[in-house]
């Protein structure tokens, strides 16, 4: 499969990134591509040029701010998964970066191209949301920063603006922290992913593959904050969900899977 | 049409590719190394996997211009003379193809895993090749394969 010709800039920096997004508006960026090109290749996708931003190094860090973890937007899931920072301060995005995809999937793969892709069967995204992750992104106007709560708007649709890059992630130090997901075969997508973590003193649970994007199980931690047990908390998992049907499960069979892994996720906190 | 310049087994390549050019394409049929297969070409079944800077990819899903400047490595740039690569040597000893077709692409995710674990347990390696797919279900002896290669330093 080849897919259809496109222009290709390599940016030099992120502003240079955003002039090339600005002077096309079929103008895509592509990070690892490890999915954007097999969209590509299905021609899903027919973007006029292609903006790589993959060879911006100064987009590569894990970095301690103190009460934070910044995260570069270019760093791959390969680094993310042993970086030492990452492994003591927030060891859950370690651990969900080591299941993303495969070894040679996680050797291109960032985890900003993994949260602007917004696919909602994606690991990392619900791993952000539970954690309130902050999305920093840059555009012809500056910066800003937005709440992941708000970042994933539909299906492989986000908050971004057609001109903006997203640059880094920024995440609260976690102690308890789990990510499980439900795969048919190795290096599936999560049929059903279930990400909760403690932070500030409160369990927040998000899930993956339960709707258009992905979605905080809010009646899950509602009953948490009352004071039900795992099993009981898990119960509330379908509540506010859409799950889909498609091949690899009905909607049914996901609203199941959620109340198992929501459990087992809270039991393992 | 865009410049490249890379470094394809250890030899210095310079060509002009279409910017859609896959890195697969590239090396099968413009430099002719057809050892690296084109299995699935939807980045599943990993018979496309190269080194570059030398860590695993699959080349059916990267362009040939994202390798521009890299250093690849493929499956013809692993012996030395007549002597085979400690994995590719290892797979041959412990009969770890049957068709052959995965073969190259298991071999070249083999040797990244050695690189960032040189010795690796049975299920560190299982789940370090499952980006590669054998239809044949040869995967005991290809695990096999990998314990050899690691106790043999590769």
């Amino acid at each position: 499969m080849i897919p259809a010709s496109f222009e290709y800039h390599r940016a030099a920096s992120v502003d240079d990134a955003i002039d090339a997004l600005g002077r096309d508006e079929d103008a895509k960026l592509l990070a690892g591509g490890h999915s954007l090109i097999p969209a590509l290749k299905l021609r899903i996708a027919r973007p006029s040029v292609l903006v790589d931003v993959g060879r911006l190094d100064e987009l590569r860090y894990v970095r301690d701010d103190g009460d934070r973890i910044a995260i570069g937007a270019l760093t791959r899931h390969a680094q993310l998964a042993i970086d030492p920072v990452l492994r003591r301060e927030c060891a859950v995005v370690a651990r969900t970066a080591a299941l993303v995809g495969d070894p040679q999937v996680r050797h291109r793969g960032t985890i900003g191209g993994s949260v602007a892709h917004a696919d909602p069967a994606s690991d990392l995204p619900a791993v952000l949301l539970a954690l309130d992750a902050d999305l920093v992104a840059r555009g012809p106007d500056g910066e800003r920063t937005i709440a992941a709560s708000s970042f994933f708007t539909g299906p492989f649709d986000t908050e971004l603006a057609p001109r903006e890059v997203l640059t880094e992630i920024r995440i609260p130090k976690v102690e308890h922290g789990v990510y499980l997901k439900h795969t048919r075969r190795a290096q599936d997508w999560a049929t059903v992913g279930v990400a909760a973590a403690v932070v500030d003193g409160a369990t927040r649970v998000a899930l993956a593959s339960m709707g258009p994007t992905p979605i905080r199980a809010h009646a899950v931690e509602d009953a948490l904050a009352r004071g039900a047990g795992a099993a009981e908390a898990a119960g509330h998992s379908g509540e506010g969900a859409e799950p889909p049907s498609d091949v690899t499960g009905s909607g049914q069979y996901r609203a199941h899977l959620a109340q198992v892994y929501v459990r087992r996720a809270l039991e393992q906190l | 049409m865009t410049n490249v310049a890379l470094t394809v087994n250890g030899e210095r390549r310079e060509a002009e590719v279409e910017p859609r050019q896959l890195l697969v394409y590239f090396l099968r049929d413009q430099l002719g190394l057809k050892g690296t297969n084109v299995g699935c070409d939807t980045s599943s079944c990993g018979a496309c996997t190269v080194l570059v800077d030398g860590e695993s990819v699959k080349s059916c899903t990267v362009l040939a211009v994202q390798a521009d400047g890299t250093d690849v490595t493929t499956i013809e740039g692993l012996a030395t003379g007549d002597e085979l690569h400690p994995v590719q040597q290892a797979f041959h000893e412990q009969h770890a193809l049957q068709c052959g077709f995965c073969t190259p692409g298991f071999v070249m995710a083999t040797v990244s895993l050695l690189q960032e674990n040189p010795s690796p347990s049975e299920d560190e390696i299982r789940h370090a090749l499952e980006g590669n797919l054998c239809r044949c279900t040869g995967y005991h002896n290809i695990v096999r394969a990998v314990e050899a290669a690691a106790k043999a330093g590769g």
